[in-house]
């Protein structure tokens, strides 16, 4: 089969099985799962095909995989949609097949699937356990299957979908598209629980917080459109003179080039949906969802999806300065404010919500400072490490629960860090992957994927001289192995601090498979990246990486040259992070002995209720007050029945005033009295008597007899 | 087939009317034979226009299947009908939701013979306006499709239907009075009515007879312009001229209200295609700026006025300003730029999404009618977490609360957005403005699923005889041409723009 049709055909499967779920297989949960994993497993098939083959052409940036077919007609020429797999899509082909299928395998046994029946679980709640019977006759609670095991699969099939819809597309309306479909599946699978009000405004919070950004994107895109005439990504980059006329035409807007305004516009896309500051908001309240879609949707796909648009704009976005920083300033702030807050939090996987968050901002800022292929490297390595922390969080949640089912005692939050300990027995395979995750992540020299990833950021913003972006990257490096370790300490180490962790229990092989797979990218895929000059272990392996995903470019971008300082940097952060990590928390037992539980912290920096005064609260007054009852009731309404009254007041003058008096009574009513005045008054003519008529007669012969005489002698 | 080919236009304009002549000959009590009578009819001007759709030759300018009959000859206006790709998918939309309205009000069981027999005539009102290439034929059929509106929503609404009906008639009709005037006008000018002929003479007219001297060619031309767009304006609805919509549109029956903002609110915007911009290009364009911004009125105190709401009938009602205001903020833009590729853009959005709002429109109404039809009542706060107990209907919900919000993949999307392209280079801030028009569609249809599927179930319609019910077979079959139009549009969009974009660069 011809690749380009190969590429068509990847994102189809997964939204085959979603109408075929939605509409024929929803009774049928093993059925359900069937289509939903076969479906994964033929778009990973497809896609590891398609990789393949792009590893095996020669200068793929400049001859890409790529077809085309008209879509909308405009006028006379029609606007083309297509697919396009250069080395950038080719290498994130590569981690959203990987992870979306090891997730789709991982929500089988995550759900439960093969429990009995809950005893009282309800569609829209999270299953609350079965109980059976055993053969000595002993009652058990055990985990009981979730009720709408076979919707789940039909949403993560549609989410499916739209990634790779993102990721094949030859341009900005279809990335869109696709961008939006996860949009809703978002909304939906974090409102999959729908029955708790929590997870119900998550899930609005989470769409209406991205389509802010959605709806500036959508101006970028227009406005792209506008001047280019194309959505293209080739088209538009490969034409030197559209880009230089892009970056010199001036706009009105804060001294932009027309380059560097679209790019901010789209940029504002992104940082609604990877949760960059000021817009984060909605990722961590999107942990109500079910922990599979935390790590496929709110870690490495959909959340990579918007660092992924900034990458593929990256050429667009690099001709205005000015958009540059502003981009390095919000990815290198929210990096850094993200770890802050994360440091604070005692839900694992709000933990981890926080930790995406500035991971995300790394990416951010590493491409604000122009290391293009840093910011993909660590797009890809955090996908792997990210979602394998999530599953990993998800498997500990479940194990635990089992302990809370176990023990009977419901008070007791299964996701607490605080309420675990010691799991690092109960849990094997989830303590080691979990382990790998985390050093990844934090950053452990050497032997991780984080590692690599995130020294070639720090090294690239101290090559280039960007102290300060240099500098805000460090520390938050700095606290990311700090609260990882903390988070790996207060789950795994030490003793168990309640019944419940106790009796937990590891995972079925559906959940650790996956984890052990990830763990495996999570150490292996830094290898493929590691720079030339590194001490002792460049030039080992070739640094394939930036050669390949390189030259997705016009111009290949230069390795920079290696500087020990940046690489102290990032060793000394990562280990002492992690020391001070463990130091600290090996000890602590409760939430009161944790001296970093600020209420600054803990409250995120007020940024939720500071949105609710500022933004919420007055969205409701104007369109509830201000719109409906004072404009459209009070004012417009007020003119129609004003004028309405005003002619029903008319009216009734001119039945009061005109009508009933002038018509009816002077003219209707006044000629037939007058008529009558004037029988009644003649009466007295009419007496029968016949001297009386003699007399008339003749008195009118004299009259008419004298007038005839002086008209007709005298004249 | 000869018969066919010259008489296609009449047999669909006139075939409802037919129809609704044959149900007056049945019993009055024999509900059910009255019911398939109405959709089975209903269907013929449907299979029709079909044949109209695959018969039209989209490569040809100009009007097709062109008729024309003598009607007034004294004055110059005769009968005259013909279809170009603008009115054809309006006749389409028409014919489309007529049947699924009527089968939607297959519970009505008050009166049944005047109602179907109202709808059918209602059919026929919308029809010709959408066919009529003559502005008198066209005002006539403009003002007979109120009269069975009136009567539908009058005698089968809910509690307030005597003011909503009232305040929808006298306000359609009083945007009407400067319409029949300049029609007139028009009409004594030039001593005929046919539009193919007014389109060659009244935009280029630079002198009219008997006409004062204190008023030049232009004045005139600038109060028939405003006349005439009043009277759409008002029908569209457009801000300020909205708020006998929300009113209308939740007092009338469901089918009344699937009509009302599937094809009647149509009617306006169509009025702005094919009379105002090709009547008045210079005027259209002096004023595309006032335009613009009553449509991103529209857009944007349309979709707050949609949230503010706890009806959910009224929140859908309100939704149809906002979606209308796209619109005509496309048509705006094209007023301002005729004949660019911008404008055509434009124009294919404004159309499309005209079709695109009739269908997702219809489906959102007759969906709060199976909702309230169980429950009797509308007030979101009386719902809440419905979704474990109708989990079809849910679905569906959900779907074309989707294609309502505009989600890429669905056909709202696609019509929005070529509006939004189109208008961007034309008019770039009010296109902005609008933005938070359309981030505020995202709250308000997040809002009624909020409030009506998710959250803790209101346990008063889980048992007894309460009992809600799930969405039954009729009202899927109803629902189903409308869902597979949405995603077919939203994927496949070009078998219906182009046939709408040939028609734009050829008139525009």
């Amino acid at each position: 089969m011809a690749t380009e049709t190969l590429i068509w055909l990847i994102p189809l499967p997964p939204v085959l099985a979603f109408f075929l779920i939605v509409l024929f297989a929803n009774k049928n949960k093993a059925l359900s799962h069937t289509l939903g994993v076969g479906a994964a497993g033929l778009s990973w098939l497809a896609s590891m095909v398609v990789f393949v083959r792009a590893l095996s052409v020669e200068h793929l940036g400049e001859h890409p995989f790529h077809a085309s077919v008209n879509w909308l007609p405009t006028g006379e020429t029609w606007f083309k949609i297509g697919v396009l797999i250069d080395p950038l899509g080719a290498a994130t082909l590569f981690f959203v097949a990987w992870t979306i299928f090891m997730i789709f395998l991982y929500s089988v046994g995550y759900h439960n699937f093969g429990q009995p029946k809950g005893d009282h679980d309800r569609p829209g709640l999270p299953p609350h356990g079965a109980t059976v019977t055993d053969a000595h006759g002993h009652k058990h609670t055990i985990p009981s299957v979730e009720p709408m095991y076979s919707r789940f699969f039909a949403f993560l099939g549609l989410f499916a979908f739209g990634m790779y819809t993102l990721v094949v597309s030859d341009n900005l309306l279809t990335l869109f598209v696709g961008w939006e479909i996860m949009g809703l599946c978002s909304y939906l699978l974090i409102g999959f629980w729908y029955g708790k009000p929590s997870a119900r405004n998550a899930a609005i919070k989470a769409f209406m917080t991205t389509r802010v950004g959605d709806v500036f994107m959508l101006l970028g895109i227009v406005f792209l459109y506008s001047v280019t005439g194309t959505l293209s990504f080739r088209e538009i980059f490969t034409n030197e003179e559209l880009m230089h006329a892009l970056g010199t035409t001036a706009t009105p807007v804060l001294g932009l080039s027309a380059a560097g305004l679209i790019g901010l516009l789209l940029f504002i896309g992104t940082v609604g949906k990877s949760a960059q500051w000021p817009l984060h908001v909605w990722l961590p309240d999107a942990m109500e969802g079910p922990t599979p879609v935390s790590a496929m949707i709110h870690a490495a796909t959909m959340v990579s999806a918007g660092v992924y648009a900034v990458i593929r704009m990256f050429p667009l976005l690099s001709l205005d300065p000015a958009t540059m920083s502003i981009v390095a300033f919000i990815g290198a702030f929210t990096a850094l404010f993200a770890a802050t807050i994360a440091v604070a939090q005692n839900d694992i996987k709000r933990v981890l919500a926080y930790s995406t968050i500035s991971q995300l901002g790394y990416m951010i800022a590493a491409l604000g400072i122009g290391a293009y292929v840093a910011a993909a490297f660590h797009l890809i390595t955090h996908a792997f490490f990210k979602a394998l922390l999530f599953l990993g969080s998800g498997s500990v949640i479940h194990g635990m629960e089992h302990g809370v089912l176990h023990t009977g005692n419901h008070h007791v939050d299964p996701q607490d860090m605080f309420n675990m300990g010691g799991l690092r027995k109960k849990m094997p395979i989830t303590f080691w992957t979990f382990l790998i995750g985390g050093f990844a992540l934090a950053g452990f020299p050497v032997v991780t994927a984080g590692f690599w990833s995130k020294d070639e950021i720090l090294a690239d913003a101290f090559a280039h001289g960007h102290l300060a972006v240099f500098i805000t990257l460090a520390v938050a490096a700095f606290l990311t192995a700090f609260y990882t370790m903390r988070q790996i300490t207060l789950t795994f180490l030490g003793e168990p601090r309640t019944e419940e962790a106790k009796h937990a229990q590891e995972t079925p092989w559906t959940m650790t498979v996956p984890l052990i797979v990830l763990s495996v990218f999570a150490v292996t895929y830094g290898w493929v990246g590691i720079p030339e000059h590194f001490p002792l272990l460049g030039g080992l392996v070739p640094n394939w990486f930036h050669e390949f995903v390189g030259s997705t470019l016009a111009e290949h971008p230069e390795a920079v040259p290696f500087s020990p300082v940046p690489l102290l940097t990032s060793l000394g952060v990562a280990l002492g992070g992690l020391l001070l990590g463990w130091l600290v928390y090996r000890n602590v037992k409760s939430p009161a002995e944790d001296k970093l539980q600020l209420p600054v912290l803990k409250n995120k920096w007020y940024f939720d209720e500071a949105y609710d005064f500022l933004f919420v609260k007055p969205a409701y007054w104007i369109a509830e007050t201000l719109v409906y009852k004072w404009m459209d009731k009070g004012v417009l309404d007020g003119i129609l029945h004003f004028i309405a009254h005003i002619t029903g007041v008319i009216g009734a003058a001119i039945r009061n005033y005109i009508d009933l008096r002038v018509i009816n009574e002077t003219i209707g009513d006044g000629t037939a009295n007058t008529v009558k005045w004037m029988g009644f008054n003649l009466r007295p003519v009419q007496t029968g008597r016949i001297q009386q008529y003699m007399l008339a007669s003749f008195v009118v012969l004299i009259v008419v007899g004298a007038v005839l005489y002086y008209f007709l002698v005298m004249a | 087939m000869d018969f066919l080919n010259t008489n296609l236009l009449s047999l669909i304009l006139f075939s409802p009317v037919a129809a609704a002549l044959i149900i007056f000959f049945l019993p009055k009590d024999e509900l059910k034979l009255i019911r398939w009578t109405a959709l089975i009819s209903s269907l013929v001007p449907f299979v029709l226009s079909l044949v109209l759709w695959f018969r039209f030759d989209p490569n040809k300018t100009g009007f097709q299947f062109e008729e024309q009959y003598i009607w007034y000859k004294a004055i110059g206006s005769s009968l005259h009908l013909g279809v170009d790709g603008l009115s054809l998918t309006m006749v389409l939309l028409t014919t489309l939701l007529t049947p699924l309205a009527i089968l939607a009000s297959f519970t009505i069981s008050e009166k049944v013979k005047a109602y179907m027999m109202l709808f059918l005539f209602l059919e026929t009102g919308m029809l010709g306006v959408f066919l009529a290439l003559d502005l008198l034929i066209f005002f006539v059929f403009w003002e007979i499709g109120l009269v069975p509106m009136y009567f539908l929503i009058n005698q089968w609404g809910s509690a307030n239907r005597n003011y909503a009906s009232l305040k929808f008639m006298i306000y359609t009709m009083g945007g009407s009075l400067g319409l029949l005037l300049a029609t007139q006008m028009l009409g004594v000018a030039f001593g005929t009515y046919d539009l193919t002929r007014l389109f060659d003479l009244w935009p280029s007219a630079q002198a009219l007879t008997n006409i004062p001297p204190w008023l030049t060619i232009s004045t005139i031309k600038t109060i028939a312009f405003w006349a005439f767009v009043i009277a759409f304006a008002v029908k569209v609805p457009l801000w300020p001229f909205h708020t006998w919509l929300p009113d209308a549109h939740t007092e009338a029956p469901t089918a009344g209200s699937m009509i009302l903002a599937g094809v009647l609110l149509k009617l306006g915007a169509y009025g702005f295609l094919r009379l105002v911009l090709p009547l008045y290009p210079e005027q259209a364009k002096y004023f595309a700026g006032a335009l613009a911004f009553l449509a991103t009125a529209a857009i944007v105190f349309g979709a707050f006025g949609s949230y503010g709401q706890t009806d959910f009938k009224r929140l859908v009602a309100y939704s149809s300003v906002n979606h209308m205001g796209f619109v005509v903020l496309g048509i705006a833009a094209a007023a301002a730029a005729s004949g660019t590729t911008d404008a055509h853009i434009a124009l294919n959005g404004a159309i499309l999404q005209m079709f695109n709002h009739g269908l997702s429109a219809a489906g959102m109404f007759f969906l709060v009618g199976v909702i309230y039809e169980r429950t009797h009542t509308r007030n979101l706060n009386d719902f809440g977490g419905l979704f474990p107990l109708v989990p079809v209907y849910g679905g569906i919900l959900i779907f074309t609360s989707m294609a309502s919000l505009g989600l890429p993949g669905l056909n709202g999307f696609v019509s929005e957005f070529l509006v939004v392209r189109g208008a961007w280079p034309i008019l770039t801030t009010y296109t902005a403005i609008s933005m938070l028009g359309l981030l505020f569609t995202g709250a308000y249809i997040l809002k009624g699923i909020k409030q009506v599927l998710h959250g803790p179930l209101n346990e008063h319609w889980a048992h007894g005889e309460h009992k809600l019910t799930e969405i039954n077979t009729r009202e899927i079959i109803v629902m189903a041409p409308l869902m597979a139009l949405i995603l077919v549009i939203g994927v496949w969009p070009a078998w219906i723009l182009d046939v709408i974009n040939r028609a734009v660069v050829a008139l525009f």
